[in-house]
Protein backbone atom coordinates (compact mmCIF):
# COMPACT_ATOMS: atom_id res chain seq x y z
CA UNK A 1 0.00 0.00 0.00
CA UNK A 2 1.56 3.25 -1.05
CA UNK A 3 -0.75 5.70 0.66
CA UNK A 4 1.94 7.91 2.13
CA UNK A 5 1.48 10.95 4.32
CA UNK A 6 -1.55 13.05 3.39
CA UNK A 7 -0.72 15.38 0.55
CA UNK A 8 -2.47 18.44 -0.65
CA UNK A 9 -4.83 17.26 -3.35
CA UNK A 10 -4.57 20.29 -5.57
CA UNK A 11 -1.49 21.74 -7.18
CA UNK A 12 0.46 24.33 -5.28
CA UNK A 13 0.60 26.84 -8.11
CA UNK A 14 -2.46 27.50 -10.23
CA UNK A 15 -1.86 26.84 -13.92
CA UNK A 16 -3.70 30.05 -14.79
CA UNK A 17 -5.59 32.70 -12.85
CA UNK A 18 -9.31 32.22 -12.38
CA UNK A 19 -11.49 29.79 -14.27
CA UNK A 20 -11.46 29.22 -18.01
CA UNK A 21 -14.70 27.25 -18.08
CA UNK A 22 -16.99 29.09 -20.55
CA UNK A 23 -20.14 30.63 -19.15
CA UNK A 24 -23.13 30.25 -19.20
CA UNK A 25 -22.71 27.01 -21.20
CA UNK A 26 -19.71 25.16 -19.75
CA UNK A 27 -19.20 23.02 -22.86
CA UNK A 28 -19.52 25.58 -25.65
CA UNK A 29 -16.98 28.21 -26.62
CA UNK A 30 -18.72 31.18 -28.24
CA UNK A 31 -17.14 33.67 -30.64
CA UNK A 32 -17.64 37.24 -29.49
CA UNK A 33 -20.18 39.32 -31.36
CA UNK A 34 -17.58 41.97 -32.37
CA UNK A 35 -15.48 39.32 -34.05
CA UNK A 36 -18.50 37.86 -35.83
CA UNK A 37 -19.38 41.36 -37.08
CA UNK A 38 -16.03 41.65 -38.84
CA UNK A 39 -17.23 38.91 -41.20
CA UNK A 40 -13.86 37.17 -41.07
CA UNK A 41 -14.96 34.25 -38.91
CA UNK A 42 -15.31 30.97 -40.75
CA UNK A 43 -17.32 28.08 -39.31
CA UNK A 44 -15.85 24.68 -40.11
CA UNK A 45 -17.24 21.24 -39.51
CA UNK A 46 -14.52 19.00 -38.14
CA UNK A 47 -15.77 15.45 -38.40
CA UNK A 48 -17.86 13.39 -37.82
CA UNK A 49 -15.81 11.31 -40.22
CA UNK A 50 -12.29 12.50 -39.66
CA UNK A 51 -9.43 10.06 -39.12
CA UNK A 52 -8.19 11.81 -36.00
CA UNK A 53 -11.44 12.15 -34.09
CA UNK A 54 -11.06 8.69 -32.49
CA UNK A 55 -14.38 7.56 -33.89
CA UNK A 56 -17.23 9.77 -34.95
CA UNK A 57 -16.91 13.06 -33.14
CA UNK A 58 -18.09 16.26 -34.77
CA UNK A 59 -16.63 19.57 -33.70
CA UNK A 60 -18.21 22.76 -35.01
CA UNK A 61 -15.32 25.20 -34.96
CA UNK A 62 -15.30 28.96 -35.51
CA UNK A 63 -12.02 30.06 -37.04
CA UNK A 64 -10.55 33.51 -37.19
CA UNK A 65 -7.50 32.91 -39.29
CA UNK A 66 -5.76 30.10 -37.45
CA UNK A 67 -7.29 30.94 -34.08
CA UNK A 68 -10.12 28.87 -32.72
CA UNK A 69 -12.64 31.38 -31.42
CA UNK A 70 -15.66 29.15 -31.01
CA UNK A 71 -16.17 25.44 -30.51
CA UNK A 72 -19.00 23.06 -29.85
CA UNK A 73 -18.76 19.29 -29.68
CA UNK A 74 -21.65 17.38 -31.24
CA UNK A 75 -21.95 13.73 -30.24
CA UNK A 76 -24.37 10.88 -30.67
CA UNK A 77 -23.24 9.45 -34.00
CA UNK A 78 -22.41 6.14 -32.36
CA UNK A 79 -25.42 5.95 -30.07
CA UNK A 80 -26.61 2.37 -30.01
CA UNK A 81 -28.88 2.30 -26.99
CA UNK A 82 -26.88 -0.14 -24.88
CA UNK A 83 -28.71 0.85 -21.72
CA UNK A 84 -32.13 0.19 -23.24
CA UNK A 85 -30.98 -3.11 -24.71
CA UNK A 86 -29.67 -4.29 -21.36
CA UNK A 87 -33.08 -3.77 -19.80
CA UNK A 88 -34.39 -6.45 -22.16
CA UNK A 89 -31.80 -9.09 -21.26
CA UNK A 90 -31.28 -11.21 -18.18
CA UNK A 91 -28.53 -10.11 -15.81
CA UNK A 92 -26.04 -12.68 -16.91
CA UNK A 93 -26.64 -12.11 -20.61
CA UNK A 94 -25.98 -8.40 -20.06
CA UNK A 95 -22.30 -8.98 -19.29
CA UNK A 96 -21.43 -8.97 -22.98
CA UNK A 97 -22.73 -5.42 -23.46
CA UNK A 98 -20.54 -3.26 -21.19
CA UNK A 99 -17.33 -4.41 -22.85
CA UNK A 100 -18.61 -3.19 -26.18
CA UNK A 101 -19.37 0.24 -24.77
CA UNK A 102 -15.70 1.11 -24.35
CA UNK A 103 -14.13 -1.36 -26.72
CA UNK A 104 -10.58 -0.32 -25.82
CA UNK A 105 -10.80 -0.93 -22.07
CA UNK A 106 -13.25 -3.80 -22.37
CA UNK A 107 -12.06 -5.71 -19.31
CA UNK A 108 -12.61 -2.77 -16.96
CA UNK A 109 -16.10 -2.20 -18.31
CA UNK A 110 -16.91 -5.85 -17.90
CA UNK A 111 -15.69 -5.72 -14.32
CA UNK A 112 -17.64 -2.63 -13.28
CA UNK A 113 -20.95 -4.13 -14.34
CA UNK A 114 -20.25 -7.47 -12.69
CA UNK A 115 -19.15 -5.64 -9.53
CA UNK A 116 -22.38 -3.66 -9.43
CA UNK A 117 -24.48 -6.82 -9.71
CA UNK A 118 -22.36 -8.49 -7.04
CA UNK A 119 -22.94 -5.50 -4.77
CA UNK A 120 -26.70 -5.98 -5.00
CA UNK A 121 -26.31 -9.72 -4.47
CA UNK A 122 -23.79 -9.16 -1.61
CA UNK A 123 -21.75 -11.98 -3.09
CA UNK A 124 -18.35 -13.01 -1.74
CA UNK A 125 -15.71 -13.54 -4.44
CA UNK A 126 -12.94 -16.13 -3.99
CA UNK A 127 -9.41 -14.66 -3.70
CA UNK A 128 -8.16 -16.26 -6.89
CA UNK A 129 -10.85 -14.48 -8.89
CA UNK A 130 -10.10 -11.20 -7.14
CA UNK A 131 -6.40 -11.38 -8.01
CA UNK A 132 -7.02 -12.53 -11.55
CA UNK A 133 -9.49 -9.71 -12.10
CA UNK A 134 -6.93 -7.23 -10.79
CA UNK A 135 -4.32 -8.65 -13.12
CA UNK A 136 -6.54 -8.54 -16.18
CA UNK A 137 -7.75 -5.03 -15.40
CA UNK A 138 -4.15 -3.83 -15.27
CA UNK A 139 -3.19 -5.63 -18.48
CA UNK A 140 -6.20 -3.96 -20.01
CA UNK A 141 -5.02 -0.57 -18.74
CA UNK A 142 -1.71 -1.13 -20.52
CA UNK A 143 -3.62 -2.10 -23.66
CA UNK A 144 -5.79 0.99 -23.52
CA UNK A 145 -2.88 3.35 -22.87
CA UNK A 146 -0.95 1.79 -25.75
CA UNK A 147 -3.82 2.40 -28.14
CA UNK A 148 -4.02 5.98 -26.92
CA UNK A 149 -0.28 6.50 -27.20
CA UNK A 150 -0.02 4.96 -30.65
CA UNK A 151 -2.93 6.83 -32.19
CA UNK A 152 -2.22 10.18 -30.54
CA UNK A 153 1.38 10.12 -31.64
CA UNK A 154 0.30 9.04 -35.11
CA UNK A 155 -2.01 12.03 -35.37
CA UNK A 156 0.88 14.35 -34.59
CA UNK A 157 3.05 12.72 -37.22
CA UNK A 158 5.07 10.25 -35.14
CA UNK A 159 4.18 7.27 -37.32
CA UNK A 160 6.81 4.93 -35.92
CA UNK A 161 5.30 5.27 -32.44
CA UNK A 162 2.15 3.68 -33.73
CA UNK A 163 3.96 0.52 -34.84
CA UNK A 164 5.88 0.21 -31.60
CA UNK A 165 2.79 0.73 -29.43
CA UNK A 166 0.72 -1.72 -31.44
CA UNK A 167 3.49 -4.32 -31.27
CA UNK A 168 3.12 -4.49 -27.48
CA UNK A 169 -0.64 -4.12 -27.70
CA UNK A 170 -0.64 -7.34 -29.66
CA UNK A 171 1.28 -9.06 -26.87
CA UNK A 172 -1.43 -8.04 -24.41
CA UNK A 173 -4.13 -9.32 -26.73
CA UNK A 174 -2.23 -12.61 -27.08
CA UNK A 175 -2.32 -12.98 -23.31
CA UNK A 176 -6.00 -12.17 -23.33
CA UNK A 177 -6.56 -14.85 -25.95
CA UNK A 178 -4.58 -17.33 -23.90
CA UNK A 179 -6.73 -16.82 -20.81
CA UNK A 180 -10.17 -16.19 -22.21
CA UNK A 181 -10.16 -17.52 -25.74
CA UNK A 182 -10.86 -14.11 -27.17
CA UNK A 183 -8.58 -11.23 -27.96
CA UNK A 184 -11.17 -8.57 -27.13
CA UNK A 185 -14.65 -8.60 -25.57
CA UNK A 186 -13.74 -11.60 -23.49
CA UNK A 187 -16.77 -12.10 -21.22
CA UNK A 188 -14.38 -13.77 -18.84
CA UNK A 189 -15.77 -12.21 -15.66
CA UNK A 190 -18.90 -13.86 -14.39
CA UNK A 191 -21.10 -12.73 -11.54
CA UNK A 192 -19.33 -14.54 -8.71
CA UNK A 193 -15.86 -14.86 -10.20
CA UNK A 194 -14.33 -16.04 -13.45
CA UNK A 195 -15.88 -18.07 -16.25
CA UNK A 196 -13.05 -20.62 -16.33
CA UNK A 197 -9.94 -21.46 -14.40
CA UNK A 198 -6.70 -19.76 -15.43
CA UNK A 199 -5.17 -21.99 -18.11
CA UNK A 200 -1.84 -23.71 -17.65
CA UNK A 201 1.01 -21.77 -19.16
CA UNK A 202 -0.48 -18.35 -18.61
CA UNK A 203 1.73 -17.30 -15.71
CA UNK A 204 5.08 -17.88 -17.46
CA UNK A 205 3.82 -16.11 -20.60
CA UNK A 206 2.64 -13.19 -18.53
CA UNK A 207 6.01 -13.07 -16.73
CA UNK A 208 7.75 -12.82 -20.09
CA UNK A 209 5.52 -9.90 -20.98
CA UNK A 210 6.27 -8.17 -17.66
CA UNK A 211 10.00 -8.56 -18.27
CA UNK A 212 9.69 -7.13 -21.75
CA UNK A 213 7.25 -4.28 -21.19
CA UNK A 214 9.44 -1.88 -19.13
CA UNK A 215 12.05 -2.00 -21.87
CA UNK A 216 9.38 -1.25 -24.47
CA UNK A 217 8.23 1.73 -22.42
CA UNK A 218 11.85 2.93 -22.34
CA UNK A 219 11.75 2.72 -26.14
CA UNK A 220 8.65 4.90 -26.30
CA UNK A 221 10.16 7.41 -23.94
CA UNK A 222 13.38 7.58 -25.89
CA UNK A 223 11.32 8.40 -28.95
CA UNK A 224 9.03 11.03 -27.45
CA UNK A 225 9.82 12.30 -23.97
CA UNK A 226 12.68 14.58 -25.01
CA UNK A 227 11.81 14.77 -28.68
CA UNK A 228 11.87 18.43 -29.70
CA UNK A 229 8.99 18.17 -32.15
CA UNK A 230 6.87 16.26 -29.65
CA UNK A 231 7.58 18.81 -26.92
CA UNK A 232 6.65 21.70 -29.18
CA UNK A 233 3.41 20.05 -30.20
CA UNK A 234 2.35 19.15 -26.66
CA UNK A 235 3.87 21.47 -24.04
CA UNK A 236 1.69 24.29 -22.75
CA UNK A 237 -1.29 23.20 -24.86
CA UNK A 238 -4.80 22.35 -23.79
CA UNK A 239 -4.41 23.82 -20.32
CA UNK A 240 -6.76 22.71 -17.60
CA UNK A 241 -6.34 23.82 -14.00
CA UNK A 242 -7.07 21.55 -11.05
CA UNK A 243 -10.14 23.54 -10.02
CA UNK A 244 -11.56 23.56 -13.55
CA UNK A 245 -10.86 19.85 -13.94
CA UNK A 246 -12.84 19.04 -10.78
CA UNK A 247 -15.65 21.43 -11.72
CA UNK A 248 -15.90 19.76 -15.13
CA UNK A 249 -15.94 16.30 -13.57
CA UNK A 250 -12.67 15.22 -15.16
CA UNK A 251 -11.10 12.02 -13.90
CA UNK A 252 -8.27 9.64 -14.57
CA UNK A 253 -5.13 10.76 -16.41
CA UNK A 254 -6.63 14.15 -17.32
CA UNK A 255 -7.25 14.95 -13.66
CA UNK A 256 -3.86 13.68 -12.52
CA UNK A 257 -2.11 15.70 -15.25
CA UNK A 258 -3.76 18.79 -13.76
CA UNK A 259 -2.11 18.21 -10.42
CA UNK A 260 -4.92 16.48 -8.53
CA UNK A 261 -3.61 13.49 -6.63
CA UNK A 262 -6.65 11.29 -7.03
CA UNK A 263 -6.95 7.65 -7.99
CA UNK A 264 -9.95 5.52 -7.07
CA UNK A 265 -7.70 2.47 -6.85
CA UNK A 266 -6.00 4.09 -3.87
CA UNK A 267 -8.78 6.31 -2.47
CA UNK A 268 -11.53 3.69 -2.46
CA UNK A 269 -9.68 0.41 -3.03
CA UNK A 270 -11.60 -2.32 -4.80
CA UNK A 271 -10.44 -5.79 -5.92
CA UNK A 272 -6.93 -6.37 -4.51
CA UNK A 273 -5.63 -2.83 -4.88
CA UNK A 274 -5.23 -2.34 -1.14
CA UNK A 275 -2.77 -5.26 -1.11
CA UNK A 276 -0.51 -4.18 -3.95
CA UNK A 277 2.18 -1.56 -3.98
CA UNK A 278 1.89 1.09 -6.67
CA UNK A 279 2.53 4.77 -7.19
CA UNK A 280 0.00 7.28 -8.51
CA UNK A 281 1.77 9.55 -11.00
CA UNK A 282 0.73 13.20 -10.74
CA UNK A 283 1.94 16.03 -12.94
CA UNK A 284 1.31 19.70 -12.34
CA UNK A 285 1.39 21.29 -15.79
CA UNK A 286 -2.18 20.46 -16.89
CA UNK A 287 -1.15 20.33 -20.56
CA UNK A 288 -1.04 17.69 -23.26
CA UNK A 289 2.54 16.76 -22.37
CA UNK A 290 1.59 16.15 -18.73
CA UNK A 291 -1.21 13.84 -19.88
CA UNK A 292 1.31 11.95 -22.00
CA UNK A 293 3.64 11.61 -19.01
CA UNK A 294 0.81 10.31 -16.79
CA UNK A 295 -0.07 7.65 -19.36
CA UNK A 296 3.55 6.50 -19.62
CA UNK A 297 4.08 6.36 -15.85
CA UNK A 298 0.79 4.53 -15.34
CA UNK A 299 1.88 1.80 -17.73
CA UNK A 300 5.02 1.28 -15.66
CA UNK A 301 2.95 1.02 -12.49
CA UNK A 302 0.51 -1.37 -14.15
CA UNK A 303 3.36 -3.72 -15.02
CA UNK A 304 4.41 -3.67 -11.36
CA UNK A 305 0.87 -4.48 -10.24
CA UNK A 306 0.64 -7.34 -12.74
CA UNK A 307 3.88 -8.79 -11.34
CA UNK A 308 2.56 -8.62 -7.79
CA UNK A 309 -0.65 -10.33 -8.89
CA UNK A 310 1.39 -13.09 -10.50
CA UNK A 311 3.35 -13.57 -7.26
CA UNK A 312 0.09 -14.32 -5.49
CA UNK A 313 -1.64 -16.25 -8.24
CA UNK A 314 1.23 -18.67 -8.74
CA UNK A 315 0.53 -19.99 -5.24
CA UNK A 316 -3.20 -20.39 -5.80
CA UNK A 317 -3.13 -23.47 -8.01
CA UNK A 318 -6.28 -25.52 -7.48
CA UNK A 319 -8.20 -22.88 -5.58
CA UNK A 320 -11.79 -22.05 -6.61
CA UNK A 321 -12.18 -19.32 -9.19
CA UNK A 322 -15.89 -18.71 -8.78
CA UNK A 323 -18.21 -18.39 -5.79
CA UNK A 324 -20.16 -21.45 -4.70
CA UNK A 325 -23.69 -20.06 -4.91
CA UNK A 326 -25.87 -22.33 -6.98
CA UNK A 327 -28.63 -19.75 -7.30
CA UNK A 328 -26.32 -17.42 -9.23
CA UNK A 329 -23.39 -19.42 -10.56
CA UNK A 330 -23.63 -22.16 -13.16
CA UNK A 331 -22.86 -25.59 -11.66
CA UNK A 332 -19.63 -27.32 -12.72
CA UNK A 333 -19.96 -28.91 -16.11
CA UNK A 334 -19.12 -32.46 -14.99
CA UNK A 335 -21.97 -32.50 -12.46
CA UNK A 336 -24.57 -32.09 -15.19
CA UNK A 337 -24.19 -35.73 -16.20
CA UNK A 338 -24.73 -37.13 -12.73
CA UNK A 339 -26.76 -34.68 -10.68
CA UNK A 340 -30.42 -33.86 -11.30
CA UNK A 341 -30.25 -30.72 -9.12
CA UNK A 342 -27.26 -29.36 -11.00
CA UNK A 343 -29.03 -29.86 -14.29
CA UNK A 344 -32.09 -28.02 -12.99
CA UNK A 345 -29.96 -25.13 -11.73
CA UNK A 346 -28.11 -24.94 -15.01
CA UNK A 347 -31.36 -24.92 -16.95
CA UNK A 348 -32.95 -22.34 -14.67
CA UNK A 349 -30.04 -19.92 -14.85
CA UNK A 350 -29.70 -20.22 -18.61
CA UNK A 351 -33.39 -19.85 -19.50
CA UNK A 352 -34.77 -17.71 -16.73
CA UNK A 353 -31.69 -16.01 -15.35
CA UNK A 354 -30.93 -15.49 -11.70
CA UNK A 355 -32.79 -12.99 -9.56
CA UNK A 356 -31.07 -9.98 -8.10
CA UNK A 357 -32.47 -8.45 -4.88
CA UNK A 358 -34.42 -5.23 -5.20
CA UNK A 359 -32.43 -2.05 -4.88
CA UNK A 360 -30.02 0.32 -6.56
CA UNK A 361 -26.24 0.49 -6.49
CA UNK A 362 -23.54 2.69 -7.95
CA UNK A 363 -20.06 1.25 -8.33
CA UNK A 364 -17.12 3.35 -9.52
CA UNK A 365 -13.72 2.06 -10.58
CA UNK A 366 -10.60 3.63 -12.04
CA UNK A 367 -10.77 2.64 -15.68
CA UNK A 368 -7.86 3.65 -17.96
CA UNK A 369 -9.86 6.76 -18.84
CA UNK A 370 -10.94 7.73 -15.34
CA UNK A 371 -13.93 7.19 -13.13
CA UNK A 372 -16.05 4.53 -14.74
CA UNK A 373 -19.32 4.21 -12.88
CA UNK A 374 -22.11 1.71 -13.21
CA UNK A 375 -25.53 2.33 -11.74
CA UNK A 376 -27.84 -0.67 -11.60
CA UNK A 377 -31.40 -0.83 -10.38
CA UNK A 378 -33.25 -4.09 -9.81
CA UNK A 379 -36.90 -4.79 -9.05
CA UNK A 380 -36.09 -8.24 -7.75
CA UNK A 381 -36.57 -9.93 -11.11
CA UNK A 382 -34.19 -11.61 -13.53
CA UNK A 383 -33.65 -8.52 -15.72
CA UNK A 384 -32.17 -5.15 -14.79
CA UNK A 385 -34.73 -2.40 -14.33
CA UNK A 386 -32.19 0.24 -15.31
CA UNK A 387 -28.49 0.24 -16.08
CA UNK A 388 -26.52 3.42 -16.53
CA UNK A 389 -22.84 3.91 -17.22
CA UNK A 390 -20.91 6.93 -16.09
CA UNK A 391 -18.56 7.04 -19.03
CA UNK A 392 -15.29 8.90 -18.38
CA UNK A 393 -14.91 9.78 -22.07
CA UNK A 394 -18.34 11.39 -22.12
CA UNK A 395 -17.28 13.67 -19.30
CA UNK A 396 -13.80 14.25 -20.73
CA UNK A 397 -15.29 15.67 -23.93
CA UNK A 398 -17.06 18.30 -21.85
CA UNK A 399 -13.65 19.80 -21.16
CA UNK A 400 -12.93 20.35 -24.86
CA UNK A 401 -14.18 23.94 -24.84
CA UNK A 402 -12.10 24.83 -21.78
CA UNK A 403 -8.95 23.18 -23.10
CA UNK A 404 -9.37 24.78 -26.52
CA UNK A 405 -9.58 28.34 -25.17
CA UNK A 406 -6.94 30.45 -26.98
CA UNK A 407 -5.77 27.48 -29.06
CA UNK A 408 -4.87 27.22 -32.73
CA UNK A 409 -6.61 24.92 -35.16
CA UNK A 410 -3.42 22.89 -35.66
CA UNK A 411 -3.30 22.12 -31.95
CA UNK A 412 -6.86 20.90 -31.82
CA UNK A 413 -5.86 17.38 -32.82
CA UNK A 414 -3.31 17.18 -30.03
CA UNK A 415 -5.66 18.62 -27.44
CA UNK A 416 -8.76 16.59 -28.26
CA UNK A 417 -6.62 13.47 -28.60
CA UNK A 418 -5.04 14.05 -25.19
CA UNK A 419 -8.44 13.79 -23.50
CA UNK A 420 -8.34 10.09 -24.45
CA UNK A 421 -11.92 9.61 -25.54
CA UNK A 422 -13.49 6.53 -27.04
CA UNK A 423 -16.60 7.47 -28.95
CA UNK A 424 -18.35 4.18 -28.31
CA UNK A 425 -18.32 5.07 -24.66
CA UNK A 426 -19.31 8.69 -25.20
CA UNK A 427 -22.41 7.81 -27.18
CA UNK A 428 -23.23 4.41 -25.65
CA UNK B 1 -35.20 15.53 3.44
CA UNK B 2 -34.77 11.88 4.17
CA UNK B 3 -31.71 9.70 4.33
CA UNK B 4 -31.77 6.06 3.27
CA UNK B 5 -29.00 3.51 3.77
CA UNK B 6 -29.06 0.49 1.50
CA UNK B 7 -26.47 -1.76 -0.11
CA UNK B 8 -23.68 0.12 1.69
CA UNK B 9 -24.72 3.37 0.00
CA UNK B 10 -26.27 6.54 1.35
CA UNK B 11 -29.15 8.17 -0.48
CA UNK B 12 -30.46 11.61 0.43
CA UNK B 13 -33.97 12.16 -0.88
CA UNK B 14 -34.97 15.81 -1.35
CA UNK B 15 -37.89 17.71 -2.83
CA UNK B 16 -37.34 19.23 -6.24
CA UNK B 17 -37.92 22.67 -4.68
CA UNK B 18 -35.03 22.18 -2.28
CA UNK B 19 -32.67 20.49 -4.76
CA UNK B 20 -30.41 23.45 -5.53
CA UNK B 21 -30.10 24.38 -1.85
CA UNK B 22 -29.30 20.80 -0.90
CA UNK B 23 -26.73 20.50 -3.69
CA UNK B 24 -25.07 23.78 -2.75
CA UNK B 25 -24.95 22.77 0.91
CA UNK B 26 -23.46 19.38 0.05
CA UNK B 27 -20.79 21.04 -2.08
CA UNK B 28 -19.89 23.91 0.24
CA UNK B 29 -20.46 22.48 3.71
CA UNK B 30 -19.83 18.78 3.21
CA UNK B 31 -17.07 18.78 0.60
CA UNK B 32 -18.87 17.01 -2.24
CA UNK B 33 -16.96 18.93 -4.88
CA UNK B 34 -17.36 16.38 -7.68
CA UNK B 35 -20.51 15.38 -9.52
CA UNK B 36 -19.88 11.92 -10.92
CA UNK B 37 -23.06 11.26 -12.73
CA UNK B 38 -26.74 12.02 -13.16
CA UNK B 39 -29.00 9.02 -13.68
CA UNK B 40 -32.70 9.29 -14.36
CA UNK B 41 -34.83 6.22 -13.78
CA UNK B 42 -38.37 5.62 -15.02
CA UNK B 43 -40.43 3.58 -12.56
CA UNK B 44 -43.54 3.26 -14.75
CA UNK B 45 -44.92 -0.22 -14.21
CA UNK B 46 -42.62 -0.87 -11.24
CA UNK B 47 -43.78 -3.92 -9.32
CA UNK B 48 -46.51 -4.52 -11.86
CA UNK B 49 -45.88 -8.25 -12.07
CA UNK B 50 -47.54 -10.77 -9.83
CA UNK B 51 -45.99 -12.55 -6.91
CA UNK B 52 -45.10 -16.17 -7.23
CA UNK B 53 -42.57 -18.62 -6.05
CA UNK B 54 -41.31 -20.91 -8.70
CA UNK B 55 -44.79 -22.26 -9.42
CA UNK B 56 -46.80 -19.81 -11.39
CA UNK B 57 -48.50 -16.46 -11.41
CA UNK B 58 -52.09 -15.86 -10.41
CA UNK B 59 -52.98 -15.39 -14.03
CA UNK B 60 -51.14 -18.55 -14.92
CA UNK B 61 -47.67 -18.97 -16.24
CA UNK B 62 -47.08 -18.74 -19.95
CA UNK B 63 -44.91 -21.75 -20.68
CA UNK B 64 -43.92 -20.41 -24.07
CA UNK B 65 -42.59 -17.19 -22.68
CA UNK B 66 -39.75 -17.45 -20.20
CA UNK B 67 -39.51 -15.05 -17.30
CA UNK B 68 -43.24 -14.73 -16.70
CA UNK B 69 -42.89 -16.33 -13.29
CA UNK B 70 -43.44 -13.12 -11.32
CA UNK B 71 -41.63 -11.79 -8.29
CA UNK B 72 -40.86 -13.48 -5.03
CA UNK B 73 -41.99 -10.28 -3.32
CA UNK B 74 -43.57 -7.16 -4.74
CA UNK B 75 -40.97 -4.35 -4.69
CA UNK B 76 -41.62 -1.28 -2.57
CA UNK B 77 -43.81 1.32 -4.26
CA UNK B 78 -42.15 4.53 -5.44
CA UNK B 79 -43.47 8.03 -4.65
CA UNK B 80 -43.49 9.32 -8.22
CA UNK B 81 -42.74 8.12 -11.73
CA UNK B 82 -39.17 9.36 -12.24
CA UNK B 83 -36.18 9.41 -9.94
CA UNK B 84 -33.28 11.70 -10.76
CA UNK B 85 -30.12 10.49 -9.03
CA UNK B 86 -27.08 12.70 -8.57
CA UNK B 87 -24.01 10.67 -7.67
CA UNK B 88 -21.67 12.88 -5.68
CA UNK B 89 -18.09 12.33 -4.67
CA UNK B 90 -15.78 14.17 -2.34
CA UNK B 91 -12.28 14.39 -3.78
CA UNK B 92 -10.40 14.96 -0.55
CA UNK B 93 -8.34 13.15 2.07
CA UNK B 94 -11.59 11.56 3.26
CA UNK B 95 -13.16 10.17 0.07
CA UNK B 96 -16.85 9.45 0.30
CA UNK B 97 -19.88 9.19 -1.94
CA UNK B 98 -23.52 10.04 -1.61
CA UNK B 99 -26.55 9.84 -3.85
CA UNK B 100 -28.86 12.84 -4.02
CA UNK B 101 -32.28 11.78 -5.20
CA UNK B 102 -35.26 13.83 -6.36
CA UNK B 103 -38.63 12.46 -7.49
CA UNK B 104 -40.69 13.99 -10.28
CA UNK B 105 -43.77 13.16 -12.29
CA UNK B 106 -44.16 13.43 -16.03
CA UNK B 107 -43.46 16.99 -17.20
CA UNK B 108 -42.45 18.24 -13.77
CA UNK B 109 -39.26 20.32 -14.21
CA UNK B 110 -36.03 19.84 -12.31
CA UNK B 111 -33.78 22.89 -11.76
CA UNK B 112 -30.42 22.81 -13.48
CA UNK B 113 -27.35 22.19 -11.33
CA UNK B 114 -24.86 23.75 -13.76
CA UNK B 115 -24.21 26.69 -11.38
CA UNK B 116 -23.25 24.17 -8.68
CA UNK B 117 -21.32 21.66 -10.80
CA UNK B 118 -20.62 22.76 -14.41
CA UNK B 119 -20.22 19.12 -15.41
CA UNK B 120 -23.99 18.74 -15.04
CA UNK B 121 -24.39 20.25 -18.54
CA UNK B 122 -24.29 17.13 -20.71
CA UNK B 123 -25.66 14.84 -18.01
CA UNK B 124 -28.82 16.97 -17.85
CA UNK B 125 -29.12 17.12 -21.62
CA UNK B 126 -28.84 13.35 -21.70
CA UNK B 127 -31.56 13.03 -19.02
CA UNK B 128 -33.84 15.16 -21.18
CA UNK B 129 -32.89 13.44 -24.41
CA UNK B 130 -33.27 9.83 -23.34
CA UNK B 131 -35.66 10.06 -20.39
CA UNK B 132 -37.60 13.27 -20.99
CA UNK B 133 -36.72 14.93 -17.68
CA UNK B 134 -37.49 18.63 -18.16
CA UNK B 135 -34.58 20.74 -16.92
CA UNK B 136 -35.38 24.28 -15.83
CA UNK B 137 -32.83 27.02 -16.49
CA UNK B 138 -30.42 25.01 -18.63
CA UNK B 139 -28.70 27.46 -20.99
CA UNK B 140 -28.36 25.03 -23.90
CA UNK B 141 -31.24 22.61 -23.68
CA UNK B 142 -31.41 20.49 -26.80
CA UNK B 143 -31.03 16.83 -27.61
CA UNK B 144 -27.57 15.41 -27.03
CA UNK B 145 -27.32 11.88 -28.38
CA UNK B 146 -30.33 11.64 -30.69
CA UNK B 147 -31.29 13.65 -33.75
CA UNK B 148 -32.83 17.06 -33.12
CA UNK B 149 -36.10 15.96 -34.70
CA UNK B 150 -36.36 12.67 -32.82
CA UNK B 151 -39.72 11.97 -31.24
CA UNK B 152 -40.08 10.54 -27.78
CA UNK B 153 -37.59 9.57 -25.12
CA UNK B 154 -36.31 6.03 -25.66
CA UNK B 155 -35.31 5.08 -22.12
CA UNK B 156 -38.89 5.54 -20.87
CA UNK B 157 -40.65 2.31 -20.09
CA UNK B 158 -43.56 3.14 -22.40
CA UNK B 159 -41.30 3.66 -25.42
CA UNK B 160 -41.82 0.76 -27.83
CA UNK B 161 -38.99 -1.70 -28.25
CA UNK B 162 -38.67 -2.74 -31.87
CA UNK B 163 -41.29 -2.31 -34.51
CA UNK B 164 -40.65 1.38 -35.12
CA UNK B 165 -40.90 2.45 -38.73
CA UNK B 166 -37.47 2.92 -40.28
CA UNK B 167 -36.88 6.29 -41.85
CA UNK B 168 -34.88 6.28 -45.06
CA UNK B 169 -33.05 9.31 -46.34
CA UNK B 170 -34.95 11.20 -48.99
CA UNK B 171 -38.32 10.37 -47.48
CA UNK B 172 -40.48 13.21 -46.32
Amino acid sequence: MTTTAPRSLTSRQPIYEGSRVPSPIPTVLRTSQELLDTGDVMTVNFGPNHPSTHGVLRLVVDLYGEDVTGLEAVIGYLHTGFEKTMEQKTWWKCITYPERIDYVSFQNNEYVFVAAVEKLLALEIPPKAVWMRTLLNELNRIHSHLVWLGTSALELGAISMFWYAFRERDLVLDLSELVTGYRMHTRYFQVGGLAEDVPRGFYPECRKFCDWMPRAIDDYESMLTRNKIWLERTEGLGLLSAEDAIALGQSGPVLRASGVDWDIRRAEPYLAYHQVDFRVPVFQAGDVYARYRVHIEEMRESVRIVEQCLDRLEHMEGEPWIADDRKVVLPPRHELHTSMESLIHHFKIVTEGFRVPEGEAYVAIESPRGELGCYVCSDGGPKPWRVKFRAPSFVALQATATCMTDALIADMIAIVGSLDTVMGEVDR
Amino acid sequence: METVEAHRETTIVVDVAGLVDAATALRDDHGFNFLSDITAVDYLGWGGGDVSGYIGTRTGRDLNSPMTQGFQAVPLAKPKRFAVNYHLLSISERPRRVRLQAWVDEGEPVPTLIPVWPTADWHEREAWDLMGIAIEGHPNMKRLLLDDDWEGHPLRKDYPVGGEPVRFSGEA
